[in-house]
């Protein structure tokens, strides 16, 4: 792309997995070397260019071991989709998919139906890397958006200014970014239209656009005068002079750490807009771009983290605690806490951490050890050693495995002379020590 | 059809959450239930409800014991007590003019055919606003002289986006660039390095307000679900293990130093909350509204860490119900304004009972008013100025700024202008209450009118 600086240092394993966890889940076993030998370009095609998409493992099922119900049982959606950006093979498409349903943040709170926000979520995979004009367009006739940002209630005979507002607020412009408070008003008035029904027993049906409900009148919208509807409104606001360094920047915040630099944002601009808007030239830059590889870590959102964790394993989802876990670390989709998505420098607290606790727990409850089948060598490197094969090596600082050392010496020294300490100690420490590396910091950023 | 963005209360991911802490405990039928299989004859929520059982419990003052703390929070209790500061957020954009409705302004029923409210009791200092009906608890506690109210707070040029408004808010400026919260800041000046309870958000995740640059702040549901535990992995072993969460290394990288520093901080708080982990609760002293919200458990819990001598300063939290009322106002206000009134008045009666009510003062606050004419859907759109209220007994009652009247009080846009600026309050509270010159933490400090707040 014309502009934008390519990473030329040497594309190892360890820049192979940072490009799995930027533009996905992290690697599966071996899934990192593989991309490795590829070179970064052939990388970034396979991630952004993917074939048809093949689900790997066995599909996930609640605790007992039934399907899930998605639609219709309570959390299922949340590790139904969970489950999806696990087995997935094209998992920057789920990843795009997480970044709309961030940016186009809308909460099944105000929509109260799961099948809506699984339409939804269908929506934002299969336009993940197309045409953000077209993105948009269908998003504001989306019937879980009509019903959280009330569209559906914004009528000629009562304008709703909601999503006029946050269409150039949060989707298109930004904050204070060449809009006043007239244009609010005016592009509410030009969405006007939007119907639906309500049926008991089924509660919102007939999603529509009834030109009778449309104000036709003239308004003005960035000072210009037209009898503009609701395909103009979008069509403007993504024309808007704002538009591109707001969606340059905003995407580029989500796969790369440090700021960006005035050039490569108007170089990036350039391609989004001679493109015709499309995603997927821009993405593909960002990807290739220096400061993803040279650049500071990213924390991973909790739905990554636990995704990453399982990918890392082979490990099938067999439970729909992953839900309720998903709310404890901060993150449960389909409920992001406001129209505004995630706050991506917030994850990490005393409590949404402890979420991240539980959830490692849950990864590995199942694999846990029995202590008083005894098995595991009375040796503090070895266990140490033993827990990071588990993991296939995740890259720890020294400073990390050091502290693991001294927890292991410790608890090994616990056991004194007691013999069936000395069986079981090794093996409840191996237990905790998979679990201190699963919650260890190299493992929550990438 | 939704008139919500912003929920919280009685929300399903709130109820997952509580049911998370409670799973941490390890009741595995809570994990299993969800959902509940058919033909149980239980609605979902009050299956929640029943589970809940130990969420719903209070705390016990008593059952600290000192040992457990370490030599710094000893220290921060044992010292001359300390005021707090309790905020309480109204999400969305609270209506102003229904929580005190100007049913005596002639021009109220025109703006609002549909919505305008009648009777309430009317406010003594301005008889032409009526308390809303469903906050009876508040009055009861205006009439204690407990309440001072803010009739139309907020600033000029209100900025309607919530973000904006909320950011300006938590930051105390109307700046889109400051980074720390007005709270964080106080406690940057005044706090220390190993108390991340002087700055506690009682909430999923840490409330903005309280974001700090330098000293440790901590997030908690309540003080009884700060639990941690390992499949196959006890006694012992165990202890070292939870030892060890506080000893990662931070490497270079800066999110990976906030890791290892999230860690450090869980492993502080989590010894400062073990005695209320496990069944060590009694009874508060006072009945809270029995609901499945969180709000009023994580203010009786609250109250019972207050009570035993934790060296709180500032605690956040947001108040159940939905205030982005953009449609089906009527009845999403009475839901949430209710059990926000009536959870403040238990929160009121307990720390009264418990003697420690001079030491706590709650500041009620939300990022805007709403329009003064209805728009269509039954709900208002967003406005300026808003409604706000400090509480306790030590605040001085009598009302701040005053109701500008529909006339000429509203601005352009048809919004309520505002008659005490947000800034000044924060202002008033540092010096008045928390002891410190605003300066240094209020940007511009000085040119904002300083209300007299407490007695």
């Amino acid at each position: 792309v014309a502009g934008v600086a390519v990473y030329r240092g040497p594309f190892d394993v360890a820049r192979a997995e940072r490009l799995l966890w930027r533009a996905g889940f992290g690697p599966r076993k071996g899934e990192a070397e593989a991309l490795a030998k590829l070179g970064l370009a052939r990388a970034v095609r396979s991630l952004t260019r993917p074939g048809s998409e093949k689900l790997v493992g066995p599909a996930p099922t609640d605790d007992k071991g039934r399907p899930l119900a998605p639609y219709d049982a309570w959390g299922h959606d949340h590790v139904w989709w969970l489950d999806r950006m696990v087995r997935t093979s094209r998992p920057l498409v789920e990843r795009m998919a997480l970044v709309w349903h961030d940016w186009f943040a809308t909460s099944n709170d105000g929509v109260g139906s799961q099948r809506l926000m699984l339409q939804q979520n269908e929506l934002f995979r299969s336009h993940s890397l197309g045409s953000f004009h077209n993105l948009l367009l269908e998003v504001t006739r989306d019937p879980a958006m009509l019903l959280w940002l009330n569209g559906s209630d914004n009528s000629r005979w009562s304008p709703n200014e909601n999503y006029a507002r946050e269409m150039m607020v949060l989707f298109t412009l930004g904050a204070g970014r060449g809009y006043t408070e007239t244009d609010v008003r005016e592009q509410a008035r030009a969405l006007t239209g939007f119907r639906n029904d309500w049926r008991s027993g089924v509660g919102p049906t007939n999603f529509r656009y009834d030109p009778k409900w449309h104000d036709a009148g003239a308004k003005t919208i960035f000072k210009k005068r037209g009898t503009y509807v609701w395909t103009d409104s979008v069509r403007l606001a993504v024309a808007h002079p704002s538009h591109p360094s707001f969606l340059v920047s905003k995407l580029w915040s989500y796969f790369v750490g440090s700021t960006l630099d005035a050039g490569t944002s108007a170089a990036l601009q350039r391609t989004y807009v001679s493109s015709g808007y499309q995603i997927r030239p821009v993405v593909e830059a960002i990807l290739m771009h220096p400061a993803l590889y040279q650049g500071p870590r990213l924390f991973k959102s909790p739905v990554v983290y636990t995704a990453g964790l399982l990918r890392r394993l082979g490990a099938p989802v067999k439970t729909t605690a992953y839900a309720w876990l998903g709310s404890m670390a901060g993150q449960m989709l389909f409920y992001p806490p406001n129209v505004a998505g995630w706050d991506d420098t917030r994850w990490l607290d005393t409590a949404t951490w402890r979420g991240r606790w539980w959830t490692a727990q849950y990864v590995l409850g199942a694999l846990a050890l029995d202590p008083a089948k005894g098995g595991q060598p009375f040796d503090a490197n070895a266990l140490v050693n033993g827990a990071l094969q588990f993991w296939h090596h995740p890259p720890l600082t020294d400073a990390t495995h050091a502290a693991l050392t001294r927890f292991a010496q410790s608890a090994l020294a616990d056991a004194g002379k007691a013999s069936w300490k000395r069986q079981q100690y090794p093996v409840m420490t191996m237990n905790a020590l998979r679990h201190l590396i699963a919650v260890s910091p190299e493992m929550q950023a990438a | 059809v939704s008139d919500c963005n912003h929920c919280d209360g009685l929300s399903r991911s709130r109820l997952l959450h509580r049911a998370a802490a409670e799973a941490g405990r390890g009741l595995p039928s809570i994990e299993a239930g969800m959902p509940l299989p058919a033909g149980t004859g239980l609605s979902r929520r009050s299956f929640l409800a029943r589970g809940l059982g130990a969420a719903l419990a209070v705390y016990g003052a008593d059952k600290l014991l000192p040992g457990l703390f370490d030599a710094g929070i000893a220290a921060a209790a044992s010292g001359p007590s300390q005021p707090i500061l309790v905020s309480v957020f109204l999400e969305g954009g609270a209506d102003a003019l229904s929580v005190l409705s100007p049913q005596g302004d002639a021009l109220y029923r025109k703006l609002r055919p549909q919505l305008a409210l009648s009777g309430g009791t009317t406010f003594v200092e301005d008889d032409r606003l009526h308390w809303h009906p469903a906050l009876g608890s508040l009055t009861q506690l205006y009439g204690e002289q407990k309440v001072t109210v803010m009739p139309a707070v907020g600033y000029t040029n209100a900025d309607q986006s919530h973000f904006t408004s909320r950011h300006y808010w938590e930051v105390g400026a109307t700046s889109t660039t400051l980074r720390t919260g007005w709270l964080g800041r106080y406690l940057d000046r005044t706090g220390t390095m190993d108390n991340p309870l002087q700055g506690l958000s009682l909430d999923d995740t840490l409330a903005p307000a309280l974001a700090t640059a330098k000293v440790p702040v901590a997030s908690i549901d309540g003080p009884d679900q700060y639990d941690f535990w390992s499949r196959s992995v006890w006694g012992e072993v165990e202890t070292r293990m939870l030892d060890a969460i506080g000893s990662f290394g931070s490497g270079g990288d800066p999110a990976l130093a906030a890791a290892a520093n999230a860690a450090a901080q869980v492993a502080k708080l989590r010894g400062q909350l073990q005695p209320f982990q496990g069944d060590n609760g009694i009874s508060s002293p006072v009945p809270y509204p029995k609901t499945n919200d969180a709000f009023p458990r994580r203010l009786a819990g609250l109250a019972a860490m207050i009570a035993s001598g934790l060296p709180l300063r500032v605690v956040a939290l947001s108040a159940p119900g939905h205030y982005d009322t953009h449609s089906d106002q009527a009845d999403a206000l009475t839901t949430g304004l209710q059990l926000t009134a009536d959870s403040l008045l238990a929160f009121q009666r307990d720390l009264e009972a418990r003697g420690v009510a001079d030491r706590v003062l709650v500041h009620v606050w939300s990022e805007f008013g709403r329009r003064g004419k209805e728009n269509g859907s039954g709900g208002t759109d967003h406005g300026a100025a808003g409604v706000g209220f400090l509480l306790g007994t030590r605040v001085r009652g009598k009302m701040v700024g005053e109701f500008p009247g529909l006339k000429d009080g509203l601005d352009e846009d048809g919004n309520v202008k505002a008659t005490a600026d947000f800034r000044g309050i924060y202002a008033g509270l540092l010096e008045q209450w928390l002891g410190m010159d605003a300066r240094g933490v209020i940007p511009d400090a000085s040119s904002f009118a300083r209300p007299a707040l407490i007695r």
